[in-house]
């Protein structure tokens, strides 16, 4: 049995469902996190599956700068919850709800 | 003994045209020289500040040449100089510089927020000066045409075929200098007030604009996503900067959450468009989709699909809108007026530049889906926020509104339409910052009176203020004599043209409705009792009312002279080059 590129297509869809599910379901925000780079991560697979496929060194490059962004925004995003729970907020999604309307 | 000997050469550089990139390192230098000064000197004693502050109003008029002369054929003024003579010129220079020094001074501007300033302007005239050379075509006066001056250069491949300067991304780039410039201005007065020092947000909003102009003229998947993240990265956190308040905090967070998770399904659209069409660069994309008729295209639309649904969530369309209220409602207001007008402006650029330039020999299948996208973005934008309750949170979903009457110009994806949009965002970028400057300038510490409630009997408090803020609102709500009527008039007109009749009609009456809450807001001004009058006196500090004033002349000068406005929107063509 051949392993194609289709094989790391629906690889990648599946775990991009996976994370696009978590971060809507899952209140913890590190969780949340999580389940983002998870389906960054999907992106990388479906840019090297499709790079290996094209014979493109295109799709390879891509995922360099893709990891870069991935890594700057949990940097970020860990900063915003260090802050969060500094002020006692509390770290599920659901204790952050003083906006609503 | 192995010896790595590294191929001689391996890879072809490209040729960078330095001049044409001068906006957005103009932005990205002045962030990073601002914040390396300010981290070795923390604090200048008082006197040492005032007189470095004034000094930036005369270095700033002199960077401002020098940048204009090494972008532009000629040396900004020099028409001026020939005329008056040498001596007399620059005894005129002079004087200006002085003018400039003392001005800097009367506006007790801080230190950083007089930097940004100046970065922001030299930023714009740079971009004047690359518009005067390259795209001014159809404007020449007879004396400039008999004086041999042709302003024909066209569009700039800046970096090989990565990014490239056109007429469409110049707009937008002297749209998000200028943005940050109100800014600017605005934050000082938020910050003084707030007690909140530090040249960071000023750093972040720089780093964010260097982000949207790079957006506005990416020729390349990848580079559009670059420039997409440094824009909104350092825009959650500037949401959140206001760390002592727990709604600045959250809306910093859910902006983040739902941000990255937006990008992560452009990023997914990217990945599949390069499945299908074996590029990330959008002129071969284009080239390839001119060429090869795709039989089985369902990678492609998908790409298409999940690409709308990452630029849906930056622009705010509806379904993809949930996050903007909260955000606008919780991040600093001036913040606010950052996010939309410079990261709107931003993401429309990329939304249009994408689809229009790169996809249009598939818009028969992207066409229905922004159409679809464009109702349910006017109908809820107008419709939900008449029911709120907080002037922040009715302008949030009116701002949702104006990216449906956007979207209606995208739409249409014909040259009238990318012209329409490229009219209403240069219109609708000076009414929204002006009306969150005075919502910002009146809601006092803290940010606590945005509610309806509170701005109850502005009028009898501060009439200039209640009248400026019924001038925007007008202005949002599509008066005539104001940008935004012109700004919907040529949207609508691009729609007929395009012949979507029924997102006209749609169009028109979503802003009769949302017509309504600007009265609303209008009404409680001028017919509202304060509940009670021993609330903090309204402080107008002179760089809130420069800003708020320099966003009122536009809003009210554009719809009173339309024309140059109309002719630089019909200027603005999308090229691709390489």
């Amino acid at each position: 049995m051949d392993v194609t590129t289709d094989w790391y297509l629906v690889l990648s869809a599946i775990l991009f469902a996976i994370g696009a599910v978590g971060v809507l379901v899952r209140r913890n925000p590190l969780v949340m996190f999580m389940c983002i780079e998870l389906m960054l991560n999907a992106v990388n697979i479906t840019f090297v599956a499709l790079g290996a496929e094209l014979n493109d060194v295109g799709g390879q490059i891509a995922v360099f700068f893709v990891l870069v962004v991935a890594a700057v925004e949990v940097v970020v995003g860990l900063a915003l919850v260090v802050a969060i729970n500094r002020r006692r907020l509390g770290a599920t999604a659901d204790d952050v709800s003083v906006l609503r309307g | 003994m192995m010896v790595f000997q590294l191929a001689d050469p391996p890879v072809d550089t490209p040729e960078v045209v330095w001049s044409a990139l001068a906006p957005i390192l103009a932005l990205a230098i002045g962030a990073v020289v601002l914040i390396m000064f300010r981290s070795i000197v923390k604090r200048l004693p008082a006197d040492v500040e005032a007189s470095a502050t004034a000094a930036i109003g005369p270095v700033t008029v002199l960077a401002m040449w020098f940048v204009g002369g090494f972008v532009g054929d000629d040396v900004p003024l020099s028409g001026v100089r020939d005329d008056i003579g040498e001596p007399l010129f620059y005894v005129g220079l002079i004087a200006l510089l002085v003018v400039a020094a003392a001005f800097v001074r009367s506006m007790r501007i801080g230190f950083d927020a007089a930097v940004t300033v100046g970065v922001g302007l030299v930023a714009f005239v740079a971009t004047v000066e690359l518009w005067n050379d390259s795209f001014r075509s159809t404007a020449l006066t007879a004396d400039e045409v008999l004086a041999g001056i042709t302003s024909s250069g066209g569009p700039v491949a800046a970096i090989g075929n990565q990014y490239g300067i056109d007429g469409f991304a110049l707009v937008f780039t002297g749209v998000i200098a200028l943005a940050v410039v109100l800014t600017a201005l605005l934050l000082d007065n938020y910050l003084r007030r707030e007690g909140i020092d530090g040249p960071e947000i000023y750093v972040l909003m720089m780093l964010s604009a260097a982000g949207g102009v790079v957006m506005a003229g990416a020729n390349d998947l990848i580079v559009l996503f670059l420039g997409l993240e440094t824009l909104s990265i350092a825009v959650y956190v500037m949401a959140a900067m206001h760390s002592r308040r727990s709604e600045s905090l959250e809306s910093g967070l859910k902006y983040f959450m739902l941000g990255a998770f937006s990008s992560a399904f452009l990023l997914y659209g990217m990945a599949l468009i390069y499945g299908a069409t074996g590029s990330l660069n959008l002129l071969e994309i284009r080239a390839y989709l001119d060429r090869v008729i795709i039989l089985d295209n369902a990678m492609l639309l998908a790409g298409f699909a999940l690409l709308l649904v990452g630029f849906g969530f930056k622009v705010a369309a509806v379904p993809f809108h949930s996050w903007t209220p909260d955000v606008y409602q919780g991040a600093p207001t001036p913040v606010v007026a950052f996010m939309a007008s410079a990261v709107k402006a931003a993401g429309f650029a990329a939304l249009v530049r994408v689809f229009y330039l790169a996809f249009l020999d598939y818009r028969d299948d992207w066409q229905p889906a922004i159409y679809a996208l464009a109702v349910l973005t006017l109908v809820v934008g107008a419709v939900m926020a008449i029911v709120q309750r907080d002037a922040k949170r009715m302008l949030a979903y009116s701002s949702i509104s104006h990216a449906g009457f956007i979207l209606v110009g995208v739409q249409a994806a014909t040259d009238r339409g990318v012209a329409a949009v490229v009219f209403y965002i240069a219109g609708y970028t000076f009414m929204v910052v002006g009306s969150f400057g005075v919502l910002s300038i009146v809601s006092g510490r803290g940010d606590r009176g945005t509610g309806l409630d509170d701005l109850d009997g502005l009028a009898a408090r501060n009439p200039v203020l209640a009248f400026t803020l019924t001038l925007f609102l007008l202005g949002q709500a599509g008066v005539p004599l104001t940008s935004g009527f012109v700004a919907k008039f040529e949207v609508i007109g691009a729609a007929v043209d395009a012949r979507s009749f029924w997102l006209a009609v749609v169009a028109m009456v979503s802003a009769v409705v949302s017509a309504f809450l600007y009265l609303r807001i209008v009404l409680s001004v001028y017919l509202g009792t304060a509940a009670d009058d021993d609330r903090e006196p309204i402080v107008v500090h002179p760089t809130a009312a420069l800003a708020v004033g320099v966003a009122l002349v536009l809003t009210i000068g554009f719809g009173v002279v339309p024309g140059p406005i109309d002719q630089l929107a019909g200027d603005a063509v999308l090229a691709l080059v390489g």
